[in-house]
């Protein structure tokens, strides 16, 4: 379908683009990839007056070692995200979380940042970012903040970026050494997740020294599974303990029920695919 | 003389059973070809459709003010704008004489009946300003309740038509009984409750939605002598008749052009509201316009498919052996009977019975509207939901009785001695052979193996359980004999037309009215005609689609173009070879009686002396030298009317894994053995049998449409309605048995929806055994992985999909259904 016109502006700078940002407020939307925002236009659920493209802002896109984190720039494409060493060595779950992310098309157009801003609950890289503990640099007219991803995730499609702000890269502390596992369950290969479960686990001489376990679509914002990490921290790693820790892993979750199931299915599908993440990020 | 077919017959590969690739896929894959959207004519307008959002409700009033006054917009008419002119879309089969059906206006101006009618239609010089204006069109609507859920429409609580007073649009019953083809299956269930097993099951036809890759677009141009309309449509001559007879204009100042059409799977087997309208405004204003449907409007608007409840009860003595079984089926029209409409599920009627030797049978189908998107034809028609009904109990008998599935089957089924066979529903099957067909599936399938494994991972109660699913189909295709279309009030007969051209230059033009969409008609009847005539596949074009040019037709469903139309074609080519015969003779100074024809070229016995048939080609062209009383002609045409249906059979093996824990089930093999009779592409008969099963499995595992508790498609995208990618299949393995058919002169039987009428119970069939010892007798489709869990999980369950979408958009309704998930309009079958 024809999206409805607009006006189109395409800053080659994030101060130009908070001008603009700035000059046409509500009735602007930002497109960074366009891969959730160019649907939406098509089928004219939105029609926004002003589109602000930031594909020509270069000091966006990249990755690069800061010390104790890596730094993606917001205008990365996730398939240069899921291909990059320094990404696979220090943030190994988000390397396995952008392989399974929608199709190759969609990877190539799509961006990191992009993805994270859209906030949707069902995507594939809030919950390990959550669980990797990123830091979300925004621009705004009066400098820049750094918000923790706890702080994140607001609601459904809701972030704490401001409605004058951008998203401009983010920060994710290393976590070499650390096992990963993105445990994604679909009906179909090109679906949103029905229930993922994100883990990376540091295993230290056969016990858990620490684990971070977030959750994809079991509540309107991706969450972190804080009673499984818990349960496993300290432990000795064995098939029992993580099954036990596991177990809780919807406690205090509020899962959605939709065509693909029911909130205390998705509940059921959090504790295994809880179980099956750990033992693979454990190397099980 | 000069000499350009000249080939010795030695020498030339003959053409049938050789797997050409396909001479039109170069530009068909490429899309540098004619698909309607692409044709723009002078001064063409562009068309959008407003639309209904509710499923039923009193336009109240149309305010067109603000669209009128949009950019660029020349008109905005509504159906009060219109009388008779508008036509009306016509069913064409009404199943009983007193069959109720609701006059279906493509635009009504009172009352819309399903959530997507249009109800107002905008025309710019853009397609984009058509769209701007369609969303400034204001209409005021009062709403109605809606008849949705299918069984309670049968009831009648709500109607989806109040003026008529009912829901139930007609009872077809057959009764093996009374037609005199086998006993009372009454007396047959009865003996059974008595001494022998009875089973009764109720399964689920979901809806589902065609899905065809190339939206419905359609042109029109009234500017010629003749109007002209090009469509994307499976049925040109179809579309041409009933414009003719709906909106009086003489079907002599109509040309319907189907150009290349990207798909259909009888989704484009229908006379729409859309290229009705198109008709009218391009009538009205004298302009060309087109209307090209958004994607999101085909899922809407264009039929759907299937959505059955189907009743079984199966009678058999403890052995097994079947006695009697009755079928008593619930079929959703939607909002109006569509073309075929419950003609869909008659077709599958006489298909229940299937390759079984049933003593008695009894169907009973009640039609039945609501407000709903309209349903008709849909790849197999009837005839997968009768498979799938048929295969699914077969296995539950075996399971009753303790024994393997293909037992079962192999002690109820027809032997191949015992062809040709008369069934219990009337049907004579000419040729098959299931005993072959089995023994090469369970071959190639590892059938033991893959039963011990089962086992091993019984025993041990490993998390994924294993399970085999067979589905021993045949269908009824060639879509048909006239006599028994009128037998059944059919409004039109199931011949075929073709005619052969033979050109001065010896090249060959073959005109079908067989419209293919994707099927290859192009490569395979250059193959027929190439071995049959004698000439170079390369020297045939394949001319289809355009009235003009095919004037005679009845296009393409029902696996019917190569048993029907293919049958004309080998006709048309005799009688040119007949034709050309004393000019042979004559220019050859020969007898008639000496001439041989082969290898394209008639020879005298005896002799080296010969002409080939381009030669003669040339030598009418010129006309300088032919027999007195012979026309300048060796043209030939022929219309063929099938003697009988045709039925392929075969035998489908399916291994699915079930992870106990989450329910999600996967494919772990998939192979068949299909008779077919003769093949004359194997490459074709490969991709319709693979496309066929993937549609097949989406049945099975994926595909649903599913309505909200006001009336509207939920599953309005592809984000929800699932369809598989490559990366969701396996490699199937495909095979062939061959009992030629005997009703047919290249001895060929249909293959364009064997493999998804015989896959769906396959697949269900395995999912279902997998689980079985878990207390489970089925699954409701699609066996999504929560209804498997819940089956394996407790009783009651395995049942309704939820009513809501899921919501990636963050903007408008869809993510509005988040917090209240509605009912759906499906029920549970329980385990």
């Amino acid at each position: 379908m024809i999206p409805a016109a607009f006006d189109y502006v395409a800053p080659t700078t994030v101060e130009d683009a908070l001008a603009a940002l700035a000059q046409y407020g509500d009735e602007a939307k930002i497109i960074a990839g366009g891969q959730s925002l160019l649907p939406v236009l098509r089928m004219r659920l939105n029609a926004p007056e002003w589109i602000i493209d930031l594909g020509k802002i270069e000091s966006l896109r990249g990755i690069r070692d800061d010390g104790d984190a890596i730094v993606i720039g917001a205008m990365t494409p996730h398939s240069v995200v899921g291909s990059d060493p320094l990404v696979a060595e220090h943030a190994g779950l988000i390397s396995k979380a952008v392989e399974h992310l929608a199709d190759a098309q969609v990877r190539h157009r799509g961006t990191f940042g992009g993805a994270l801003a859209h906030a949707d609950p069902a995507g594939d890289l809030g919950a390990p970012a959550l669980a990797l503990g990123a830091q979300f640099v925004i621009a705004g007219s009066g400098g820049t903040r750094t918000v923790a991803a706890d702080d994140f995730f607001v609601d459904l499609f809701e972030t704490a970026i401001g409605e004058d702000e951008i998203l401009t890269e983010v920060r994710i502390p290393k976590h070499t050494g650390w096992g990963a596992c993105y445990e994604k369950f679909v009906r179909v290969a090109h679906q949103w997740p029905i229930v993922a479960v994100a883990a990376t686990v540091k295993v230290d001489g056969g016990t858990i020294s620490e684990a971070r376990i977030g959750l994809t679509n079991m509540g309107s914002t991706p969450i972190r599974a804080r009673a499984v990490e818990e349960a496993l921290a300290g432990q000795s790693l064995s098939e029992d303990v993580v099954r036990a820790a596991a177990a809780k892993a919807a406690d205090g979750a509020n899962p959605p029920s939709d065509l693909n199931g029911d909130a205390d299915y998705r509940r059921h599908l959090a504790t295994v695919l809880t179980r099956r993440a750990v033992v693979a990020a454990t190397g099980g | 003389m000069t000499a350009t077919q000249e080939r010795p017959a030695d020498e030339v590969e003959r053409e049938i059973g050789r797997d050409r690739r396909r001479k039109e896929d170069q530009r068909l894959i490429t899309g540098r070809t004619r698909w309607t959207d692409n044709i723009t004519l002078p001064g063409m307008l562009h068309l959008a459709m407003v639309r209904s959002p509710f499923a039923h409700a009193t336009i109240t009033s149309i305010d067109t003010t603000a669209a009128k006054a949009s950019t660029n917009v020349v008109a905005v008419l509504t159906g009060a704008d219109f009388g008779d002119e508008l036509g009306v879309c016509i069913n064409a089969w009404a199943i009983t004489t007193d069959q109720v059906t609701p006059t279906h206006s493509p635009m009504p101006s009172d009352r819309v009946s399903f959530a997507g009618e249009i109800v107002a239609v905008v025309v710019a010089r853009t397609a984009a300003e058509a769209r701007d204006a369609a969303e400034l069109v204001d209409v005021e609507y009062d709403e109605l309740p809606a008849a949705l859920d299918l069984k309670k429409a049968a009831a009648d609580e709500v109607l989806a038509h109040p003026d008529l007073g009912t829901n139930k649009s007609a009872l077809w019953v057959f009764d093996s009984g009374e037609a005199g083809t086998g006993g009372n299956v009454e007396e047959a269930i009865a003996k059974a409750r008595t001494d022998g097993i009875v089973i009764e099951r109720e399964y689920r036809q979901q809806r589902l939605i065609p899905a065809f890759m190339e939206p419905r677009s359609v042109v029109v141009d009234p500017t010629g002598e003749q109007n002209t309309m090009w469509s994307a449509t499976q049925i040109p001559h179809i579309v041409r008749f009933a414009l003719a007879a709906t909106t009086g204009v003489p079907e002599s100042k109509i040309r319907v052009v189907a150009p290349d059409v990207g798909g259909g799977f009888g989704g484009k087997l229908q006379v729409t509201p859309e290229e009705w309208i198109a008709w009218a405004v391009g009538r009205r204003l004298g302009k060309p316009v087109k209307y090209t449907e958004t994607r999101s409007e085909s899922l809407l608007s264009a039929h759907h498919g299937r959505d059955q409840w189907q009743k079984l009860t199966l009678a058999a003595e403890k052995d097994g052996s079947v006695t009697g079984f009755k079928v008593e089926l619930l079929a959703d029209l939607g909002a109006y009977v569509a073309i075929v409409g419950g003609g869909v599920p008659v077709l599958g009627a006489f298909m229940f019975n299937s390759i079984y030797k049933f003593p008695a049978y009894h169907f009973a189908c009640q039609t039945v509207l609501t407000n709903k998107t309209w349903t008709d034809a849909y790849r197999g028609a009837g005839r997968p939901e009768a498979t799938y009904a048929i295969e699914r109990i077969m296995d539950e008998l075996a399971a009753e009785v303790g024994v393997d599935p293909l037992v079962i089957r192999e002690k109820n089924w027809i032997k191949h001695e015992e062809f040709p066979f008369t069934t219990v529903a009337g049907l004579e099957y000419d040729s098959g052979n299931y005993e072959a067909a089995t023994a090469r599936a369970k071959e190639m399938f590892g059938y033991d193996e893959l039963r011990a494994e089962q086992k091993q991972r019984r025993e041990s109660g490993d998390t994924v359980q294993l399970g085999l699913g067979i589905s021993t189909f045949t269908e009824m295709c060639g879509l048909a004999p006239s006599r028994v279309l009128g037998q059944l009030n059919y409004g039109a007969g199931g011949w075929e037309h073709a005619s052969v051209r033979m050109l001065a230059t010896g090249k060959v033009e073959v005109i079908t009215g067989a419209s293919a969409h994707g099927q290859g008609h192009e490569t395979a009847f250059s193959q027929i005609v190439a071995d049959r005539l004698g000439v170079a596949f390369e020297d045939v074009e394949v001319l289809h689609g355009d009235t003009q040019i095919s004037h005679k037709g009845l296009d393409t469903y029902g696996s019917r173009s190569l048993v029907v139309g293919g049958e004309a074609l080998v006709r048309a080519v005799d009688k040119v070879i007949e034709k050309a015969r004393p000019i042979a003779a004559h220019l050859l100074e020969a007898s008639v009686d000496d001439l041989e024809y082969s290898g394209g070229r008639f020879s005298v016995k005896g002799t080296d002396q010969g002409l080939a048939i381009g030669e003669i080609a040339t030598a009418v062209f010129t006309a300088h030298n032919l027999p007195d009383d012979v026309e300048p002609s060796i043209d030939a045409e022929a219309t063929y009317d099938p003697v009988n249906f045709n039925y392929p059979h075969g035998t489908h093996l399916c291994a699915m894994e079930v992870d106990t824990e989450t329910g999600a089930v996967k494919m772990r093999k998939y192979v068949c053995c299909d008779d077919i009779g003769n093949i004359i592409n194997p490459l074709i008969v490969a991709g319709q049998v693979h496309g066929g099963l993937v549609q097949g499995i989406a049945q099975a595992l994926w595909e649903e449409a599913v309505y909200d508790d006001a009336g509207t498609l939920v599953s309005g995208s592809f984000v929800d309605y699932l369809l598989p990618t490559a990366a969701d299949t396996i490699s199937f393995e495909v095979d062939h048995t061959t009992s030629p058919s005997t009703t047919n002169t290249l001895g060929t039987k249909g293959v364009g929806e064997a493999g998804t009428i015989a896959s769906t119970p396959a697949v269900v069939n395995a999912v279902v055994d997998a689980v079985r010892h878990l207390g489970v007798n089925d699954i409701q489709m699609p066996c999504t992985p929560e209804r498997v869990w819940k089956a394996i999980n407790g009783p009651g369950s395995g049942g309704a999909t939820e009513g809501a979408a899921m919501p990636h958009f963050e903007s408008g309704g869809a993510a509005g259904n988040q917090e209240q998930p509605g009912q759906s309009s499906t029920e549970g079958a329980g385990s």
